[in-house]
């Protein structure tokens, strides 16, 4: 089908310190509703919004994080984060509580130029 | 692609993150972004190399509004707002980095 | 706040009578909730319900209709996963009714 576009959504940003992260999931759920060819990218402090173990009872806000688990149900499964992101917080795939793909910077770069939408958030 | 910036760089990284990531391409500075664009910003250096890369613009309009106009570094293309509606035209897609 | 009165005990829900806190939530509210959307709970109707529970319990949202609908074959069969039925059970939208019943928010998405 030709009207299938290619959408990429980027995070950028920590979950909780800002709204942006929840906002971005909002958009991604909606997004999955028109079935387009949906892409996440989880860059710099974007990858903590993906990290294991959140517990927000103590600031009173809503973990939002096991929604990504539920991306699998809405055919969302192309799930990138950057390697660099990754090695300059101290996290490793393993830290993170859905599956994703690792890629370099020129690839992340590559893979953003072949997107027809690219929303960064 | 285009890529656009609003924030200084020494204030965010949306433009460090920006280069680092694009292998090329275009690149609008706007808003506070055109700080990025000016000689003698500790960013000079890394706009002086992105060059290589990236042909970068920045809107001349956020230049005059911040008493900037006379300092841009060689290289870099003012656009007024038509230009900045020509580039994202000429672009297949366009990211605002945040 | 408009609110709800069951057993004596009142409960404040949004302005289309979605319950405004999850805890709130127990097998009277939602017998009282599905009378008002003019549904008779049966067996099948709960099993949706309970569903609805523990996709909210892991996942923290309420799923889309076509989120829903295909989680339920997987789990239910598929003579269950398809809208047929679930709007047979639920006549103004799975989404909307039967979250609404299982005190759930409206689901992101959801037009």
């Amino acid at each position: 089908m030709s009207n299938i576009k290619k959408f990429m959504f980027v995070n950028r940003k920590a979950p909780y310190g800002t709204i942006y992260a929840l906002e971005a999931l909002e958009v991604v759920l909606i997004t999955a509703a028109f079935d387009q060819d949906v892409s996440l990218v989880f860059l710099d402090d974007g990858v903590y919004q993906l990290k294991k173990g959140q517990q927000t009872k103590g600031i009173e806000t809503k973990n939002f994080s096991p929604a990504y688990r539920a991306l699998e149900g809405y055919d969302i499964e192309k799930l990138y984060v950057e390697k660099e992101s990754l090695e300059a917080r101290g996290i490793s795939e393993e830290d993170l509580l859905v599956d994703v793909t690792v890629l370099g910077r020129a690839e992340m770069g590559a893979l953003m130029d072949q997107q027809d939408v690219v929303l960064s958030f | 692609m285009l890529h656009i910036i609003n924030k200084s760089p020494l204030a965010n990284n949306a433009l460090d993150s920006c280069l680092r990531v694009a292998q090329s391409g275009e690149i609008l500075l706007i808003e506070d972004a055109v700080y990025a664009a000016t000689a003698g910003n500790a960013f000079e250096g890394k706009i002086r190399k992105a060059l290589e890369r990236f042909r970068i613009h920045v809107l001349q309009p956020d230049l005059e509004a911040r008493g900037l106009a006379d300092r841009v570094i060689e290289g870099v293309s003012p656009v007024d707002y038509g230009g900045f509606v020509d580039l994202t035209t000429t672009n297949k897609t366009c990211q605002s980095w945040l | 706040m408009p609110s709800i009165e069951v057993d004596g005990k009142t409960y404040e829900t949004d302005e289309e009578g979605y319950l405004t806190n999850l805890n709130d939530w127990n097998k009277e509210v939602a017998n009282y909730i599905a009378h008002v959307e003019n549904i008779n709970m049966t067996e099948q109707h709960w099993e949706v319900i309970n569903f609805l529970r523990e996709y909210f319990e892991e996942y923290q949202i309420a799923p889309a209709v076509r989120v829903l609908t295909k989680a339920i074959g997987k789990k239910l069969g598929a003579d269950k996963g398809n809208s047929e039925y679930l709007y047979s059970l639920f006549p103004y939208g799975p989404g909307k009714q039967a979250c609404k019943i299982a005190g759930l928010p409206k689901p992101t998405g959801c037009v």
